[in-house]
């Protein structure tokens, strides 16, 4: 069972709304105790939303693409009325007086929100170990973390407590998760999909996008929640990319870059799968070479210099003032410095440091200038990569899903998760990771699909081409890696 | 390249930008912080070496200008509504404590 089916059912009458939603409400009763992937189950609004679906069908009419399919929401996006944390004490207990523009657009799709899913504290992570509320673990292998920082949503859908979810990258933090947990992920076109209504981390790499177990769920979603939103002035002034249409045309003829930087460097059973995914496009049709795009290697400095700027102008707005905690003090600077001492944890008091740093006067053209200059280099060399070819492969993490606790006391090793999905975020490009096979240790391989702007419906023809040669990401660990090709390509 | 030369991060500096941050961190967090940002700041040394003289800037993925709309009165953010969620209120407004280092 899948999204599609479930609105198809639900559309039809086969199938009550309510029913799917009393499922996926059990599912996350029995199964979140070991996983932790929700901060928050609105069970009584999502039995009454479904209700309300089954009431137009049974009026006759059609409540929508995504009629009674159930969604989870990152915690750091605006629901009204309902609480909203960003995985912080910060904001624990704050209720916004607005829905997101994606929630808007969910529900006027038909779908049923269940609840809100956990992530590191204000999307600030790889592993979703840095909320406030405690980790969630990979529904893989429970030992180990789901990545972050949308580790609640990825975790959600791998579990199967709901199909869909919606999650937001800044610099990757939609198909790390993705990649780890074994399920579809996208990052889109910076402006494709409206931000009212995220709570901003850097606002100019943010994006809010889906997570599904089939790409062709993922792109049902994509179109949900996209085209543009007067309330977002950074909206693009176009209508959805249309991509569910085209998911079938195949990649004949299609060129495809092997990116050596995305592949390079990773661990040797992740580069295999990226390699056996090239193969599986090739002999789909597609017209596959090597290419090198060595600015790219640059990005991930880049990145840990603007995205903490960027968050320590952001926030600011934490001042116990208008909302969320405050810790009374003598005087409004030090009941500002108290809040945000005892309201925020230890990475976003890192990065709004680093920020804070990279900003202020005497380093700002060292650090902050000349990481925005490499942004420029990193955005060039992506359109001299994309003069050749329409796509480009990589991994999209380095590893397969690591131990909880393995690398929370080494911040840049915890970095080095983002390397191959950072430089989509600089350049504002579409991304989706598509899950393909295992790792040596029998976890999730993601292989990770880079396109330029706006060409999001050549990257879910590429993915869906993957998706449907993909190894399976289940069952018992892999064998010994050898030459490539030794596990058929179905 | 104007300005200070990068790469001399210590803990007297990370407790300044703790200050301008308003964070307030022990001497612990000190000494974490400081060798951990320090950490962040050497890998950012291959991007900080780099002569970008000659490359513009890039704040904002695509080009960004003002939108404007028609000007129209449109329902806002309800004021009661604005104010439910703040720690303390007083006549309709966000109520704090003293702003300067003396009372007024």
């Amino acid at each position: 069972m899948n999204a599609i089916q479930i609105a198809d059912d639900v559309r039809s009458g086969r199938r009550s709304a309510r029913s799917v939603a009393e499922a996926a409400l059990a599912a996350v009763a029995a199964g979140d105790g070991d996983v932790a992937a929700f901060l928050l189950v609105t069970g009584d609004a999502a039995l009454a939303a479904a209700d309300r679906v089954d009431e137009v069908v049974a009026a006759g009419g059609d409540p929508g693409p995504l009629a009674g399919v159930p969604v989870a929401l990152k915690d750091n996006l605006c629901t009204k009325g309902v609480p909203t944390t960003c995985g912080s004490r910060i904001l624990d207990g704050w209720r916004p007086p607005y829905d997101a523009t994606v929630v808007d657009r969910l529900r006027a799709a038909g779908a049923v929100v269940v609840g809100k899913t956990n992530l590191d504290e204000f999307a600030m992570g790889s592993s979703t170990e840095n909320s406030a509320f405690g980790p969630t673990r990979n529904p893989r292998d429970t030992s180990r973390v789901p990545g972050g920082s949308s580790g609640g949503s990825a975790a959600a859908v791998a579990a199967g407590f709901v199909h869909l979810a919606l999650g937001s990258d800044t610099g990757g933090s939609i198909r790390q998760p993705a990649a780890l947990c074994g399920v579809v992920g996208m990052k889109p076109t910076y402006g494709a999909v409206s931000r009212y209504g995220l709570v901003a981390f850097a606002s100019s790499l943010d994006q809010i996008g889906p997570f599904a177990t089939t790409v062709a769920d993922a792109a049902l979603l994509f179109e949900a929640i996209g085209g543009h939103d007067p309330c977002d002035s950074t909206s693009l002034d176009r209508p959805a990319e249309p991509v569910s249409g085209s998911l079938d045309a195949g990649v004949q003829g299609l060129r495809v870059g092997v990116c050596a930087e995305l592949v390079d460097g990773v661990d040797a059973d992740v580069a295999k799968r990226v390699r056996q995914a090239a193969d599986a496009l090739a002999a789909a049709g597609a017209s596959v070479r090597e290419v090198s795009v060595p600015e790219l290697r640059y990005g991930l400095s880049a990145y840990y210099l603007i995205a903490p700027a960027e968050a320590s102008s952001n926030l600011a707005r934490y001042d116990g003032v208008r909302f969320g905690l405050r810790v009374p003090a003598d005087d409004v600077a030090a009941m500002n410095t108290a809040t945000r001492t005892a309201g925020f944890g230890p990475e976003v008091k890192r990065r709004i440091m680093l920020g804070t740093y990279a900003l202020s006067a005497g380093y700002y053209d060292a650090y902050y200038g000349q990481a925005q200059r490499v942004r420029t280099l990193v955005i060039r060399a992506f359109d001299r990569a994309y003069a050749d070819v329409d796509v480009l492969l990589g991994a999209t993490a380095p590893s397969t899903a690591f131990p909880l606790g393995d690398r929370v006391d080494d911040p840049m090793a915890m970095y080095l998760s983002d390397v191959c999905t950072i430089p989509s975020n600089l350049a504002g490009h579409p991304a989706i990771s598509v899950p393909f096979g295992t790792g040596d240790d029998g976890l999730p391989v993601g292989v990770q699909v880079l396109a330029p702007a706006l060409a999001e419906a050549t990257l879910f023809r590429v993915a869906a081409a993957m998706e449907a040669a993909a190894p399976p990401t289940t069952g018992a660990v892999a064998a010994a890696p050898g030459a490539s090709g030794e596990e058929p390509v179905r | 390249m104007s300005g200070r030369e990068p790469g001399h991060l210590g803990r007297d500096e990370v407790a300044h930008v703790a200050k301008l941050a308003r964070l307030d961190l022990t001497d612990d967090e000190l000494d974490r912080f400081t060798g951990q940002l320090a950490q962040v700041l050497d890998h950012a040394a291959d991007v900080a070496g780099l002569d970008l003289a000659d490359v513009p800037p890039t704040a904002h993925p695509l080009p960004v200008r003002n939108v404007l709309r028609p000007d129209r009165p449109v329902p806002s953010l309800d004021r009661d509504d604005a104010l439910a969620a703040a720690p303390d209120v007083e006549d309709h407004r966000f109520r704090v404590p003293r702003i300067l280092g003396e009372a007024p």
